[in-house]
């Protein structure tokens, strides 16, 4: 027995092969308990994989993985202390909710006492708002309030972690935003290990306090939500999470100078390897102008498209030399009070250090 | 003039019904109602029909009365064998063997459908019959085995006979089981035992009830198996009719078994369904 370990969950070099296929390789990570991890990716980038091996619902082909500094490697779902969410809730149709939720409870040994599950039930159910649903049947209840079904059933078995497969995606907008601050609301009343797994950034980026960025079956950035979006660890991350602008460039050879596709020189930062690089560039980055302004990276172009959010828009255009860009200007930004047309002429400036160069 | 969309639609519902319902009212609707006209009539004294109103027929019931007794003990229990034979192989189709396989295992239970039932249970005669089996117990010494013509023959042609119609039902119903139910009712603790218990088999219930319904209605009319293999001792209701209608030309007295029949199998079937949608807490019970 190891004692209690301070992380809940933790791969060592954990691969998984499904016939010839490999899912996901060679992958370490480390939960603190308490934590709200969010794995991202794109549809088959390994982190529901991930997901299930935790639950117990597939075992590493290489490698460990250990729930509260226990191994776990063939370890049955029904003899580990997490509980999962899923992905389309998979609530037992035959049973009322008051029964859904309860099924956890009924398979405790000693048995508990009727009145127990009752009442732990309800308790489960008061904490997601169902509380007055306990005899409606599954079909009669709206995807949101299976959605809390579901999550009353996970939590009712008092698990020290709760896994959270794209809990959110059968959800409208509105009910989504909703459910991801009840979410968070839920984790710190709890004060268990949350592991969300989902494809949509804006769901990670806002829920967790840990993003782990996964792509062919590896993670490819571990870090806190604002360092994910303002520090990519490379261009996929840049790419995936946010929108970002690629420019083709070259690092010239004092590594401290970088030279855009279209001749423009930009001051980099230093210690950059020289030769051919990508760089990204946020949309907000950049502001817009009508004519010539400060120093900086300044880039000419013409306005071909724009879309109109409310207290932002999101302009399409085409930089001369460089092809399109993406820009999003705060309306403040602007330097005339109205909104750029499409067909003008457009000055973009920046501050080079947000600018990320990524080595070729 | 154009006809309304409404009564344009009601003509087409009405067109594609209509072979199907005149196929019913030809040669189901009207025959029953002949035999049940035939079964309030006498026998003519030549043999066959003639018009009367009277109920001697009904009266004369409890003479097959051990035909009856046979039929409605033999049929359900032979359904329920069928069952316990055929629920763990359905399991093993469904939810155990390899997808890649499957579809080929899934055939392999209908293919004994390829060849007459009649041929099969001649088959059954032979090898419960006395240079059958009993030939070879003799053999190693147990002597005057006797299989053939016994309660247990025609419940094993039973069994045999009407297990792919058993299996299929309940194979498709545990093949629509949504498979991460399975993994709900693992994740929150329960072990294989009690989530087959508490999960597949409740939502497989209509699966099974289908199976039941339709194997206990068909051996209700059952007459090969129980004369073949049951060799005249085993007597059936289906067999007590061929007796009447072509041995002793009683066709009123046949009538009246037979709507007595019917009637048995609508009450058991209504009460059957209304148990099964209790249990399994959906409103309908599908048929395939």
């Amino acid at each position: 027995m190891t004692a209690a370990s301070a992380n809940d969950i933790e791969f060592r070099s954990v691969t998984k092969r499904y016939g010839s296929v490999t899912a996901v390789t060679d992958i370490n990570l480390t939960v603190p308990k308490g934590a709200f991890v969010a794995l991202l990716g794109p549809s088959g980038c390994g982190k529901t994989t991930c997901l299930r091996m935790i639950g117990g619902f597939e075992q590493p082909s290489e490698g460990t993985v250990l729930i509260d500094g226990r191994e776990m490697n063939g370890v049955p779902p029904y003899r580990r202390a997490v509980n999962m969410v899923f992905q389309h809730y998979a609530l037992f149709p035959h049973f009322d909710v008051e029964q859904n939720v309860a099924y956890g409870l009924k398979q405790a040994r000693p048995k508990l006492a009727s009145s127990e599950i009752s009442a732990r039930a309800r308790q489960a159910l008061e904490m997601v708002r169902l509380g007055g649903f306990e005899k409606r049947r599954i079909h009669e209840m709206s995807g949101g309030q299976q959605q809390r079904v579901a999550l009353a059933r996970a939590i009712v078995n008092k698990p020290s972690v709760l896994l959270l497969d794209e809990p959110l995606a059968a959800l409208d907008k509105k009910l989504r935003t909703a459910m991801q601050i009840e979410l968070q609301t839920l984790q710190r009343e709890l004060g268990i290990t949350f592991v969300l797994v989902t494809h949509d950034q804006e769901e990670a980026l806002s829920m967790s306090d840990m993003v782990c960025v996964m792509n062919a079956g590896r993670i490819v950035q571990m870090a806190k939500p604002q360092d994910v979006y303002d520090k990519p660890a490379d261009l996929f991350v840049a790419d995936f999470v946010g929108k970002t602008n690629r420019i083709m460039a070259t690092v010239e050879a004092d590594g401290a100078t970088l030279r855009l596709s279209n001749g423009t020189a930009l001051p980099a930062g230093s210690g950059l390897k020289p030769g051919v690089a990508t760089v990204a560039l946020r949309p907000e980055a950049i502001e817009l102008a009508r004519q010539a302004g400060r120093d900086g990276g300044v880039l000419a172009g013409t306005v071909t498209h724009r879309i109109f959010l409310g207290s932002t828009a999101e302009y399409q255009i085409s930089v001369d030399g460089l092809g399109d860009f993406l820009v999003t200007a705060d309306r403040r930004s602007v330097q005339e009070s109205d909104l750029v047309e499409p067909g003008e002429r457009v000055v973009l400036t920046f501050d080079p250090g947000k600018v990320h160069v990524f080595p070729a | 003039m154009p006809l309304a969309p409404d009564r344009k639609r009601q003509l087409t519902t009405a067109a594609l019904v209509a072979p199907a319902g005149l196929w019913l009212f030809v040669f189901l609707v009207l025959p029953f109602m002949a035999m049940v006209v035939f079964a309030f009539g006498e026998r003519a004294p030549e043999g066959g029909y003639q018009a009367a109103f009277t109920f001697a027929q009904f009266a004369n019931l409890p003479s097959r009365a051990a035909a009856f007794w046979n039929t409605l003990m033999i049929a359900p229990i032979g359904a329920f064998l069928c069952l316990i034979v055929a629920y763990p192989v359905a399991y093993y189709l469904a939810i155990k063997s390899n997808p890649k396989y499957r579809l080929v295992l899934v055939s392999l239970v209908v293919v004994p459908f390829w060849t007459s039932l009649l041929v099969r249970t001649y088959a059954w005669m032979y090898i419960l019959g006395s240079r059958g089996i009993p030939n070879l117990l003799g053999m190693i010494g147990i002597e005057d085995v006797r299989l053939l013509n016994t309660p247990g023959a025609v419940l094993l042609g039973i069994v045999y006979g009407y297990l792919p119609l058993m299996i299929m039902p309940i194979y498709v119903s545990l093949e629509k089981l949504d498979r991460r139910l399975l993994e709900a009712s693992a994740d929150l603790g329960a072990k294989p035992v009690s989530t087959f218990f508490g999960v597949t088999l409740p939502l497989s219930l209509p699966g099974v009830m289908t199976g039941v319904a339709l194997v206990t209605i068909l051996l209700l009319g059952e007459y090969l198996i129980p004369q073949l293999l049951g060799g005249g001792k085993v007597f059936f209701i289906g067999n007590a009719l061929v007796d009447l209608f072509l041995q002793s030309r009683n066709w009123p007295f046949g009538s009246a078994i037979a709507v007595t029949l019917v009637v048995v199998v609508v009450i058991v079937l209504s009460v059957a369904m209304r148990i099964a949608w209790k249990v399994s807490g959906s409103r309908q019970v599908d048929l395939v």
